[in-house]
């Protein structure tokens, strides 16, 4: 019944045992695969909080979220942390690398994370994305010897580095200056089309949301308004999600 | 490199000032506990040797004579009678040669002798000193009591009528070696011998009364003709000498003393040294576990960060207890091995400071490899241990957290 990719169904969340706070109200979307949408909305709408949510870092208090057609509720900790690592891709505001590493250590993690040691395969995979976003001269550069948006670039190629179905980005070029974030976004977008890797991105930045195929609009906790965009309706080969 | 041991490694290599802190921790707790065990270790041995360097390992001889009552105790009743303990003579062990097979069969016996030992008067002139006989086989004797390491004048030679003295006694006859000696026994027998050599067994006692002399002419002297009196015996391991003297008891009858049991207050002073010197370990074990911890747990602070970022990137929480549990038990063994360098250091510099006049230290030190490998035993698993709570730290951390405020 759940052929889409990502299912968000009624999630509401709450923080707080005395004083409770309601972040989310009931949010439900779906997302397929290959899609590219952004999550926009001011500050405090949640935005964060529901990408949490989606990216399985901590659990909705009501609602369900099915990603590819299982229902992450059921899953244990130990199974959430397996099927994140298989799924998910992430790339966050300030890219969060491990500064201890190299830039081909940093891409090598998540799967070095599930397999437990490296490999050849690991090792070619990871630099065949460094050098598909630009970085095949920075290969063992330490993460802190980076420039910004060269270090976004290493969080990019990171986040696909196990080939997910959907990546999560929160604010990924948040803390670029505009030429580095058209670069990563433009990274983003090849990467969509490409290997058709659904993406969703949290931003702030009207600019970039209008480029994306979709966009989901957060207020209050609520989806306020879920359009698409006419250049993707015409490109046609998007399957059609509920509004 | 499995995922563990390489975050562990590239952490410890990061935080250099922290790892050196925590290694200096560990080696100075390590280099005491090599340093005290050697020391200890080395004045127990030395005492040990000092010991049974001048007494078999086990002596067997024949059991005390029993007064037989001919009062029925059972029947008597409202008798009371006075036992009377016989007063006990030299009397040889009952088929010795058959008890010295049996001897020899018992596992962990190395060496048996017969020896005839027994009290006698040493006259020179109008001087006259008590002595103890000790008729011997030099050969299997030899193996015992290493004697001819300790002679100073002539050999150890006693077949016929040979004898060899001690310097105390020999200076006190005013004799040296080939001059000659009467021995008188008790009951007024006596032999004239020839002083062959004189020996320094390091205790004045000794030196002063043992006469050794041939099993023969023991036997003539002490009226034991072809009879011995005590059995003497050397076992492989020391400690082992009192259950192997129960079993020789056992399987001969006769009664077995090892040293373990005539030296009593030696080994309950030892014992207790050992104890305090325990303890003074455990003590360091533990403040060394507490220093590792509390590093660690300070550095699982710091790491919050990339933890949650391991996290969040799908690393099974056991993975990361592992780097934690992989930090401490390789800040354990690095830390132990320059230890075991800087106690064995200190130790031998220790022995180095005073020798005796015969060039031995005067504080013997007893470093071996089993004391090296035990210590990085226990500083690694102290190590591990000490991970232990800031590995859970680590894995209970909320990525969310982390990558929200982080």
């Amino acid at each position: 019944m759940d052929d889409g990719l990502l299912r968000v169904d009624q999630v509401t969340k709450q923080y707080g045992d005395r004083v409770i706070t309601r972040v989310l109200h009931g949010v439900s979307f779906d997302l397929a695969p290959g899609e590219f949408a952004a999550l926009v909305g001011p500050s405090g709408s949640g935005k964060s909080t529901l990408l949490h949510l989606l990216g399985l870092l901590d659990r909705p208090t009501s609602g369900r979220i099915v990603l590819r057609g299982c229902d992450t509720a059921g899953l244990g900790q130990r199974a959430l942390g397996a099927f994140r690592g298989r799924t998910l891709g992430f790339v966050f505001q300030f890219h969060h690398l491990l500064p201890a590493f190299t830039a081909l250590e940093n891409v090598m993690m998540p799967a070095l994370a599930a397999r437990g040691r490296p490999d050849q395969d690991m090792r070619r995979r990871a630099t065949a994305l460094l050098e598909r976003v630009g970085l095949s001269d920075r290969l063992n550069y330490r993460a802190t010897d980076l420039s910004g948006g060269q270090q976004q670039r290493v969080a990019v190629a990171r986040a696909l580095s196990m080939s997910p179905a959907l990546v999560l980005a929160d604010e990924p070029t948040g803390n670029l200056d505009t030429e580095s974030g058209d670069q990563v976004f433009a990274l983003l977008r090849e990467f969509n089309r490409e290997q058709g890797t659904a993406f969703l991105l949290v931003t702030h930045d009207p600019r970039l949301a209008a480029r994306c195929d979709r966009v989901i609009d957060l207020v209050d906790g609520r989806v306020r308004s879920d359009r698409r965009d006419p250049r993707a309706a015409s490109g046609g080969d998007r399957p059609a999600g509920p509004a | 490199m499995p995922f563990e041991w390489m975050v562990a490694l590239r952490y410890l290599r990061e935080g250099r000032v922290q790892s050196l802190l925590i290694l200096t921790g560990v080696a100075v707790g390590v280099g005491v506990i090599v340093f005290l065990s050697a020391l200890i270790g080395g004045l127990q041995d030395s005492l040990i040797q000092r010991t049974l360097g001048t007494q078999a390992h086990i002596v067997l001889r024949r059991p005390d004579e029993m007064p037989r009552t001919l009062i029925d105790r059972e029947g008597g009743a409202g008798i009371t009678a006075r036992v009377e303990r016989p007063a006990q003579r030299l009397r040889s062990v009952l088929q010795w040669q058959q008890a010295m097979d049996a001897i020899g069969r018992v596992p962990g016996v190395t060496a048996v002798t017969p020896t005839v030992t027994g009290a006698a008067f040493a006259r020179q002139g109008t001087a006259n000193r008590a002595v103890l006989l000790r008729g011997v086989d030099p050969t299997s004797f030899q193996r015992i009591i290493d004697i001819k390491a300790r002679i100073v004048a002539g050999r150890f030679d006693v077949t016929a009528a040979d004898a060899v003295i001690g310097v105390e006694l020999a200076s006190a006859l005013g004799l040296t070696v080939g001059d000659k000696l009467r021995l008188v026994a008790p009951d007024d027998r006596s032999d004239v011998v020839t002083v062959r050599g004189i020996f320094d067994i390091g205790n004045k006692d000794a030196n002063e009364r043992w006469v050794f002399v041939s099993l023969r002419s023991a036997q003539t002297l002490l009226d034991l003709a072809g009879g011995v009196s005590t059995i003497e015996v050397r076992v492989s391991d020391i400690f082992s000498a009192e259950p192997v003297a129960v079993q020789l008891t056992a399987a001969t009858g006769l009664q077995a003393d090892s040293w373990m049991r005539t030296n009593t207050q030696l080994l309950v002073g030892l014992r207790s040294q050992s104890q305090s010197s325990v303890m003074i370990q455990v003590f360091v074990i533990i403040a060394v576990a507490l220093g590792i911890a509390s590093v660690l747990v300070v550095s699982v602070v710091q790491k919050s960060r990339e933890i949650g970022i391991l996290k969040a990137i799908g690393t099974p929480t056991r993975r990361i207890i592992r780097v934690f549990l992989i930090e401490g038990a390789l800040v354990g063994l690095s830390g132990s091995v320059l230890g075991i360098a800087l106690g064995a250091a200190l130790a031998l510099f220790f022995a180095s400071l005073a020798t005796n006049p015969d060039g031995s230290s005067t504080f013997p030190v007893n470093l071996t490899v089993a004391l090296f490998v035990r210590s990085a035993c226990i500083a690694t698993a102290t190590g591990i241990v000490a991970a232990a709570a800031p590995a859970h730290r680590a894995a209970r951390l909320d990525p969310v957290e982390v990558i929200r405020y982080g």
